[in-house]
């Protein structure tokens, strides 16, 4: 599988480390955190996932793919998707 | 012998000598083990699966089940090796399997008399009890009657290389489809591999008499090759196949680089592994022939019609005097035209079908029978004899022959093409299965698609490539090849009833019968009826026999083939060796080593190594005349409490964190402060997971107003750097701030003891490390031999100690320098053991303690979670289940019988209460004999633990050894004031 790392290209997916859905938002007060860290959906169908270019730049990127097909439709900057 | 005097693509000025079950034979440069086997007249290969029926040789290709050897001798002997796809060499030494005491008589042959027992499913119905003679007597039994070849159980001495390759075009298979894909793609200039499995493509062109551009068709492979090897944006790889296809348009395949050679470099490799990232792929793997099943099929003299014309045409090795041609499809006439035409006699021609394909003239002239609408049901004789033949009429004849061609028409060479999950569909046009869904960017072309007379191939060959070029955006030219047309029609004929028994797997040893009993049992699901009958899960994966075993499962339960439906290929489509996926990456190489600086050094002070995640660390240094490792490590802590001792602590993990928000992120990403840290001192910090869990622990030093130097345990130093940038990048981009890993930047050794600062007096000259000007916890830079360095106020071992860092290319001079000023002080190298006794002497926490199930709370640190701010894991360490006073805590134990050992892994019960989980209140996770204190100590986590100073608890150890009486109390048990790291 190729994971398209906007800062290196086409890599590897070998060179990244996953991490997961990369919807939940880390709550600012004291709510929500319970949802945050436990509750994941788990679409058939494209997702917003977070890998990290470990033998890479090492930056956290936002991956979408399909988990039914694992067809990948792009990939942004976490610090860039967050802002 | 039996080769044609002239003729082949043999070179007969290259003879080459081989051995096949220790007789030694020869044969010819071109030849493949199986040509070379038939022109010496060999029939019988090996021995089948369950029922050791003498088998022969049935394809000329790698879809072969029968054929099946070891190849080579010692450790370098390879079972299940398909004589049809052995190139031949010089010196060749091939054994036959499956087989005791010999090849010609073997005693399992016996298996046939209880053929009732061995059908489909037997191990379910025969050995269902009792349960404990399974594996004592039925499968030991089982294993040694049914197999084929066994392993050398030897290291393989090989080599295996590994490459990437990337391009526009993938076209797997030579033949003429492919080579005319890859020639349109390749003049369009798109990057093209074309990956052949045979040691030279051409596909069938090689095997039969067609001509193109009114050229013979191996000239013109020829011709077409050297074009494409002649563009530089082609790839050509012969004798690779092709064996998976994965996500994101990834292509395995294996390039066989020596297996055809008598004699290798020493280091050269054997194969090559080569990962194909492809935009588009063509599969142009053309078709292979289905055999008839008919009684007797099996023996040996039975041949495909595709392997008979292989072998008299492209190897001029002909495998009978005397031939039967039993054909459903109208590639078989040509079939016994070839024969005629290298002088065999051809007894007759049977087809079920009531019209010739082709002007017969010829093969009645020759005195061949042509028997039309007549069925061959049973091949009598091993090797075959004589065949009886079911004539139209409805009377029987017997015709004697020494060879059997049958065909049973062509099944497209899909497999690839389902290894992704989608499900090929029947065609009533191509009589098979075709891929319907495919692969992104992934086409079929040519015969591989039911297009199979050579035309037709040829024309879709150039279409697919020329499609690829468009949809590059490259424009081609279609060149036009001008082939003559030829009949390649045929009418399936699935069954022939004989009294023989009638092979579907004859890999896997699956009858007609054992297809009819499956569907009479209700395994009428392809997928339960694959599993049930192992038909299709051999190692060719049923490439000759899937088709068949359906057809007959279909007419059994009464559905139609399209609605039966078939199964999916598995990679590997070929089987390929272990050692050629690991490649490289074996023993030592399986998992890289890191090594310290000091590790030279340490090689040459007699230091044992232990594994820390991949670095190898100093574990003792044991001296002359010690009794064991005890005795060593006991030594290493008391010399160093009593003295001084070094140790090289440069594996810990080092990442530098620098801006202006540095503080920031450290105070979210710690659960105490950094931001309040004084410039040049060091401050011990805990970071917790976003559950509220221990994460890791280490001191951080504020070496700089927006600069720190963190430090991670050995074993988290990549976790934690993933979590620091996931900080960084996902949680807070905002933060202006930088982290980057320095782990293998510095060597950094721990100096520890009594005598430690006058050993780095006299080391280090000119830094003053009085209590005034370095106090605990506190750090400095200095220079040390023209480059950086650093010395840290810092004590995991609870002595006065220093940590001083260099630069990792300065850190063998360092640890050479220490030892030599060392030696006046009596210094001691000391170990991780030695490390980690001095820790639990001070209940300093390791890896045991931060074990994934513990809080902050339960180590003693509740009080470090600031209330003032925000970090990672606030929020859900205070869930009441985690901030529950009561939960198992760190305490300190101590055997109540001093003799007494404790054991790590231990549960801590009251001393009175039943041996049973219900009364559990904790476990031991840290032990150790203490040299300092004179007994054993231990660290636990005990429920309610540190209001239980005093009280006695049992030490339960039910899988190594006796209950312990210990004592709780503090987990400090060497000079719990500090006094001695402030001195």
């Amino acid at each position: 599988m190729r994971i398209p790392c906007p800062y290196c290209g086409d890599r590897d997916s070998q060179e990244f480390v996953y991490r997961g859905d990369a919807g939940p938002v880390r709550p600012d007060g004291e709510e929500g955190f319970f949802d945050y860290v436990y509750l994941r959906d788990n679409p058939a169908g494209p997702i917003r996932e977070h890998w990290y270019h470990a033998q890479g730049c090492r930056s956290w990127i936002v991956v979408t793919r399909d988990t039914r097909s694992h067809a990948i439709h792009g990939a942004t900057l976490a610090a860039e998707a967050a802002r | 012998m039996s080769r044609s005097p002239n003729g082949g693509l043999i070179d007969r000025s290259k003879s080459l000598s081989f051995t096949f079950d220790g007789t030694s034979y020869s044969g010819f440069e071109g030849d493949t083990l199986a040509s070379a086997l038939v022109a010496n007249d060999v029939r019988l290969i090996g021995r089948s699966f369950k029922y050791h029926r003498p088998r022969g040789i049935l394809t000329a290709g790698s879809e072969e089940p029968n054929a099946l050897i070891t190849l080579r001798t010692g450790a370098r002997a390879e079972p299940n090796t398909r004589a049809t796809v052995t190139p031949l060499f010089d010196g060749l030494e091939a054994t036959s399997q499956n087989r005791w005491p010999s090849l010609r008589f073997d005693a399992m042959a016996v298996n046939q008399l209880f053929a009732p027992i061995f059908v489909a499913g037997f191990y379910y119905k025969t050995f269902m009890w009792p349960a404990a003679f399974w594996e004592k007597l039925y499968e030991p039994l089982i294993r040694r009657a049914a197999g084929l070849g066994r392993l050398s159980m030897l290291p393989d001495p090989d080599h295996y290389d590994r490459e990437h390759g990337f391009c526009d075009l993938l076209v797997i298979g030579g033949g003429p489809a492919g080579l005319a894909a890859a020639l349109t793609a390749g003049r369009a200039g798109l990057r093209v591999i074309l990956a052949d499995e045979d040691v030279r493509p051409g596909g069938r062109l090689l095997a039969e008499h067609l001509e193109i551009d009114d050229t013979p068709g191996a000239a013109w492979a020829e011709l077409v090759v050297a074009e494409l090897t002649a563009l530089p944006n082609v790839n050509v790889l012969g004798r690779t196949t092709v064996f998976g296809v994965y996500d994101g348009c990834e292509y395995a395949a294996v390039e066989r680089l020596t297996d055809h050679l008598a004699h290798t470099y020493p280091a050269q490799p054997r194969q090559r592994l080569w990962k194909i990232v492809a935009k588009r792929a063509v599969l142009a793997t053309g078709a292979i022939e289905r055999p008839l099943v008919f009684g007797g099929n099996d023996r040996p003299g039975v041949m495909t019609t595709s392997a008979v014309s292989t072998y008299v045409n492209r190897f001029a090795a002909l495998p009978g005097r005397r031939a039967v041609v039993f054909t459903a499809s109208d590639s078989g006439w040509q079939t016994a035209l070839d024969l005629l035409a290298a002088g065999v006699s051809v007894a007759a021609v049977i087809d079920p079908r009531e019209t010739a394909p082709i002007a017969a003239e010829a093969l009645l002239k020759a005195g061949a029978d042509i028997l039309l609408g007549a069925r061959l049901c049973d091949a009598i004789g091993a090797p075959v004899r004589k065949v009886e033949v079911h004539l139209a009429d409805g009377r029987r004849r017997r015709i004697a022959c020494d060879l059997v061609a049958m065909g049973g028409g062509w099944n497209p060479a899909i497999g690839l093409g389902s290894n992704m999950g989608a499900r090929p569909i029947w065609s009533d046009a191509a009589q098979s299965f075709l891929l319907d869904q495919t692969p992104p960017g992934f086409v079929a072309a040519g015969a591989a698609a039911g297009r199979l007379a050579l035309h037709e191939a040829l024309n879709d060959g150039v279409t697919q490539g020329a499609a690829a070029a468009e949809a590059l955006g490259m424009p081609a030219l279609k060149p036009r090849f001008a082939a003559s047309d030829e009949p390649a029609s045929g009418r399936p004929l699935w069954h022939v009833l004989g009294r023989g028994k009638a092979f579907v797997d004859f890999q896997h040893d699956v009858t007609d019968k054992d297809i009819a009993l499956s569907a009479r049992e209700g395994f009428v699901s392809i997928e339960h009826f694959k599993r049930y009958t192992t038909l299709g899960m051999a190692t060719d994966q049923g490439k000759t026999s899937q088709l068949n075993g359906h057809a007959l499962l279909a007419a059994a339960t009464g559905k139609s083939i399209a609605e039966a439906g078939t199964i999916l290929s598995r990679a590997p489509y070929q089987p390929v060796a272990i050692g050629l996926l690991a490649g490289p990456h074996r023993e030592t190489h399986f998992r890289p080593e890191r090594h310290t600086a000091s590790h030279h050094w340490a090689i040459a002070q007699g230091a044992t190594f232990v594994d820390a995640g991949q670095w190898k660390r100093a574990q003792w240094f044991a001296r002359p005349g010690e009794k064991d490792w005890m005795e060593t490590v006991n030594r290493e802590v008391t010399m160093t409490r009593n003295g001084v001792g070094i140790c090289d602590v440069s594996t810990l993990g080092k990442i530098d964190v620098h801006g202006p928000d540095a503080a920031a992120l450290l105070d979210r990403l710690y659960i105490n402060t950094f931001s309040t840290l004084s410039i040049g001192k060091a401050r011990y910090g805990v970071m917790l997971r976003d559950d509220g869990i221990v994460m890791d622990d280490g001191t951080t030093t504020r070496l700089a107003e927006d600069s720190f130097f963190v430090t991670t345990t050995t074993v988290n130093a990549a976790r934690v750097m993933q979590h620091i940038d996931y900080a960084r990048h996902v949680l807070w981009p905002g933060l202006d701030v930088q982290a980057t890993s320095v782990t293998e930047q510095w060597s950094t050794y721990a100096v520890a003891g009594p005598h430690s600062r006058a050993l780095l007096a006299q080391a280090l000259p000119g830094i003053d490390l009085s209590n005034e000007a370095l106090p605990f916890m506190a750090a400095a830079k200095f220079r040390w031999n023209d480059a950086p360095a650093r010395i840290f106020r810092l004590s995991f071992s609870g002595e006065l100690a220093f940590e001083v860092s260099v630069p990792a290319t300065h850190g063998d001079t360092l640890i050479r320098h220490l030892f030599e000023i060392g030696r006046t002080f009596d210094a001691v190298p000391y170990g991780t053991e030695a490390l980690g006794v001095m820790r639990i002497e001070k209940g300093h926490l390791a890896g045991n303690e931060l074990n994934g199930m513990t809080t902050a709370g339960d180590l003693g640190m509740a009080r470090m979670m600031s209330k003032k701010k925000d970090f990672i894991g606030r929020v859900m360490a205070a869930r009441p289940g985690l901030a529950d006073l009561k939960r198992p805590s760190l305490v300190g134990l101590i055997p109540v019988d001093q003799s007494k050992q404790i054991r790590a892994g231990a549960h801590l019960l009251p001393p009175d209460a039943p041996r049973t989980t219900a009364y559990d209140q904790g476990y031991v996770t840290s032990a150790c004999w203490s040299p300092t204190v004179g007994h054993a100590i231990a660290l636990g986590l005990l429920v309610d633990g540190p209001n239980r100073h005093g009280e006695r608890i049992t030490v339960h150890d039910p899988v190594r050894g006796a209950d312990v009486q210990a004592e709780v109390c503090n987990p400090v048990f060497v000079d719990p004031e500090g006094v001695r790291v402030r001195a």
